[in-house]
C-alpha cells in the first residue's frame, strides 16, 4: 500500500475537504493506484538535473508602481455569500 | 449549403461584401444552437440578447469600413473564460451564481474586435479531464457518435465547432484539453506557446501548464483566431514580450524541403490500428509534399504522465484553495465555525474528480513527501523538456498522433481514473515543455469516428505549425467533413 486510509483522512484535513466514509475508501483505492503508477519516476536518476519550474524562463515581471484604477469594493464584494459595512463576513473565528 | 457550414474567413468575406448583416448571422447560428445543442450538450449557457446587441454593434462598426478580422463573428467561449456580467461556473456546482466584475484578457481583444459571443461552453469542471464526463452539466455528447465523448477538457468548445454552433471557439490546454477534444471532433485545435496568451481572466487549473488556444474548422480560421488573442500583457506576469507574426499571412508558404520529426516512441504497441494507418498515411502525404521525414527519440516520453499528473494536481491543489466559501462561489455553513464552513462548503461544491486531484496535489506537496514527489516530477519535467529541444536540434516539427484511439464510449473509462490518464500520453509533452501543438483533422476510423494528427513546434514556432497544417489541407479533405447531426 502507498497510501492509508488514516493518511487520506489527514490529506483531507490539510486541503479543507470534508469527505463521506464512502469517498474516503474510494479515494483510498484511487490514490493508491495512482501512487503506484507515479513510482515510474524513480527509474530515472536525477540527482543532477536542475528542476523546471517553468517551461518558458521568465524572470520576475516588474512594472511601474503606478497607481491605476482597480475593481471597488461595491464589485468586489457583489459576488460574497454574506458581506457588511463593505467587508466579506464569515463565521466566528476565534471562541 | 447553410451560412452555419462556412468557416469563420468565408463569413468575413460575406460580412465584409455586406452579403449579410452580423445581425442576420447571428440569428442564424442561434437557431442552429436551439436545434442541435441539445444532442450535444456543447453549450452551458446561451446569452441571445447580449449577442443581439453585440452584432448590432458590429453591424454599425462594418457600415463604416473600419473592421478588424473578427467584427460581427458569432464565436463561443469555454466557460472558464470569466465574462463581465456573464456568470461563468468552470462547470462547477462550487461556482453556481457567479457573475465575473470584469472581462479577461482575451475575452477583451475578441470584444475590441466586436466578435459576437454567443454564449459559454460546457468542459470538464475546473478542466480537470479528459472526456467531458466529469461537468456539473452532464457529458458533452460527440457529434459524429452521441455515444461517444467529445473529449476534455474543451469538449463542448470542439463540439460547438464540430456541430457548427458557432464559427470558431476558445479553449483551454493544461494537458491536451484543446488537442484532444479537437481530434475526437474532427476539428482543428492549436495550443500555443507557453506565455503566447494571455491567462489574465482564466480560471488557473495549473498555472505553469495551462494555455488558451482556438478550436476551428480549418487552420486559416486557427491562425486568425491566435492573431485575436495572442500577445503580451502586462496583466499576466508569464505573458512573454516577443513580437507577434502575421499568422494568416504565412499559411500558405509550404513545406518543401521542412523537416518532419517522426518519434518513435509515439507509435507504440497498443495504438488503435486506424489512427496507426491514418497517421502512416499523413506522413506519406507530407513526403509527396515535398516535406523530409525523420526517425527521431523522445526517450522520456513514457515519464510524461506520471510527471504531468504530480505537477498538475500540485498546482492545482494551491489554485483551488480559493474556492472556500469566503468572497465568491458557493458557501455552505453548517453553524460550526470557520474550518468546517471551508470543508463543507469545499465537499458541497466539487465534483469527485476534482476532490481527486486536490488530494492528490495535497499529499504530493505535504511535509516529507515533497522531495519524493513535486521535486522529483520537476527533474523529470526538465528530462522531457530537454528530450524536445534535442529533437529540435534535427527538425522543424514534429508529427505524432493526438490520441492513442479515436472518441471512446461515454463511460467507457469513468470508473478508472488511471486509464482515463493514460489517454493523454500524446499531448501531455507539450505542456509539459511550454511549447506548441496543432491538431487538424487526418482521417476517420472505420467507424466513421474522426481521427487527429499532431504537429508539434518549437517554442514561438506557431507560424510553422500553422503552414504546415495548411499544406496538409491543402492536399486533403478531411477538415471539409461534416458531422451527421
Amino acid at each position: 500500500m502507498k497510501i492509508t486510509r488514516n493518511e487520506v483522512e489527514y490529506v483531507a484535513g490539510l486541503a479543507r475537504l470534508s469527505l463521506q466514509e464512502d469517498e474516503i475508501d474510494a479515494l483510498t483505492s484511487d490514490m493508491d493506484a495512482i501512487l503506484a503508477y507515479v513510482e515510474k519516476l524513480n527509474e530515472l536518476e536525477t540527482h543532477d538535473i536542475i528542476p523546471t519550474a517553468h517551461a518558458v524562463p521568465v524572470e520576475n515581471a516588474f512594472r511601474e508602481d503606478k497607481v491605476r484604477p482597480s475593481l471597488g469594493t461595491a464589485k468586489a464584494l457583489q459576488n460574497a455569500p454574506e458581506s457588511e459595512n463593505g467587508c466579506f463576513r464569515v463565521p466566528k473565528v476565534i471562541e | 449549403m447553410e451560412l452555419t457550414d462556412l468557416t469563420l474567413h468565408e463569413l468575413r468575406g460575406l460580412l465584409a461584401e455586406k452579403k449579410v448583416s452580423s445581425t442576420e448571422l447571428t440569428k442564424i447560428f442561434l437557431e442552429r444552437i436551439a436545434a442541435v445543442n441539445s444532442k450535444v450538450n456543447a453549450f452551458i449557457k446561451v446569452v441571445e440578447e447580449e449577442a443581439l446587441q453585440a452584432a448590432a454593434k458590429a453591424d454599425q462598426r462594418l457600415q463604416t469600413g473600419d473592421t478588424a478580422p473578427l467584427t460581427g463573428i458569432p464565436l463561443a467561449l469555454k466557460d472558464i473564460f470569466i465574462t463581465e456580467g456573464i456568470e461563468t461556473t468552470c462547470a462547477s456546482k462550487i461556482l453556481s451564481g457567479f457573475i465575473p466584475p470584469y472581462d479577461g484578457t482575451a475575452v477583451n481583444r475578441l470584444k475590441k474586435q466586436d466578435a459576437v459571443i454567443l454564449g459559454k461552453l460546457n468542459m470538464d469542471e475546473f478542466a480537470m479531464g479528459s472526456s467531458n464526463e466529469n461537468s456539473a452539466f452532464g457529458a458533452v455528447k460527440n457529434p459524429w457518435n452521441p455515444a461517444c465523448v467529445a473529449g476534455g477538457s474543451s469538449g463542448g468548445s470542439a463540439a460547438c465547432v464540430a456541430a457548427r454552433m458557432a464559427a470558431a471557439t476558445l479553449g483551454t490546454d493544461t494537458g491536451g484539453s484543446i488537442r484532444q477534444p479537437a481530434s475526437h471532433c474532427g476539428v482543428v485545435g492549436l495550443k500555443p506557446t507557453y506565455g503566447r496568451v494571455s491567462r489574465y481572466g482564466v480560471i488557473a487549473f495549473a498555472s505553469s501548464l495551462d494555455q488558451v488556444g482556438p478550436l476551428t474548422r480549418d487552420v486559416e480560421d486557427c491562425a486568425i483566431m491566435l492573431q485575436a488573442v495572442a500577445g503580451y500583457d502586462p496583466l499576466d506576469s508569464t505573458s512573454i514580450d516577443t513580437p507577434v507574426p502575421d499568422y494568416p499571412a504565412g499559411i500558405k508558404k509550404g513545406v518543401k524541403g521542412l523537416k518532419i520529426g517522426r518519434p518513435k516512441e509515439y507509435f507504440i504497441e497498443g495504438l488503435d490500428p486506424d489512427v496507426a494507418s491514418t497517421i502512416d498515411r499523413a506522413i506519406a502525404t507530407y513526403r509527396e509534399l515535398g516535406a523530409e521525414i525523420v526517425d527521431v527519440s523522445l526517450p522520456h516520453t513514457d515519464y510524461a504522465i506520471a510527471c504531468y499528473y504530480l505537477i498538475a494536481t500540485a498546482e492545482a491543489s494551491s489554485n483551488l484553495a480559493r474556492y472556500d466559501g469566503v468572497r465568491f462561489g458557493q458557501r455552505v455553513n453548517p453553524g460550526e465555525g470557520l474550518i468546517e464552513m471551508y470543508r463543507q462548503s469545499r465537499a458541497a461544491g466539487f465534483g469527485p474528480e476534482v476532490k481527486r486531484r486536490i488530494m492528490l496535489g495535497t499529499y504530493a506537496l505535504s511535509s516529507g513527501y515533497y522531495d519524493a514527489y513535486y521535486l522529483k516530477a520537476q527533474k523529470v519535467r526538465t528530462l522531457i523538456r530537454q528530450d524536445l529541444n534535442n529533437a529540435f536540434e534535427e527538425v522543424d516539427v514534429l508529427l505524432t498522433p493526438v490520441a492513442p484511439s479515436p472518441a471512446f464510449r461515454i463511460g467507457e473509462k469513468a470508473a478508472d481514473p488511471l486509464q482515463m490518464y493514460l489517454s493523454d500520453i500524446f499531448t501531455i509533452s507539450v505542456n509539459l515543455a511550454g511549447t506548441c501543438g496543432l491538431s487538424l483533422p487526418c482521417g476517420q476510423s472505420q467507424e466513421g469516428l474522426p481521427i487527429g494528427l499532431q504537429l508539434i513546434g518549437k517554442p514561438f514556432a506557431e507560424e510553422t505549425l500553422l503552414r504546415t497544417g495548411y499544406a496538409f489541407e491543402q492536399a486533403t479533405d478531411w477538415h471539409l467533413k461534416k458531422a451527421p447531426l
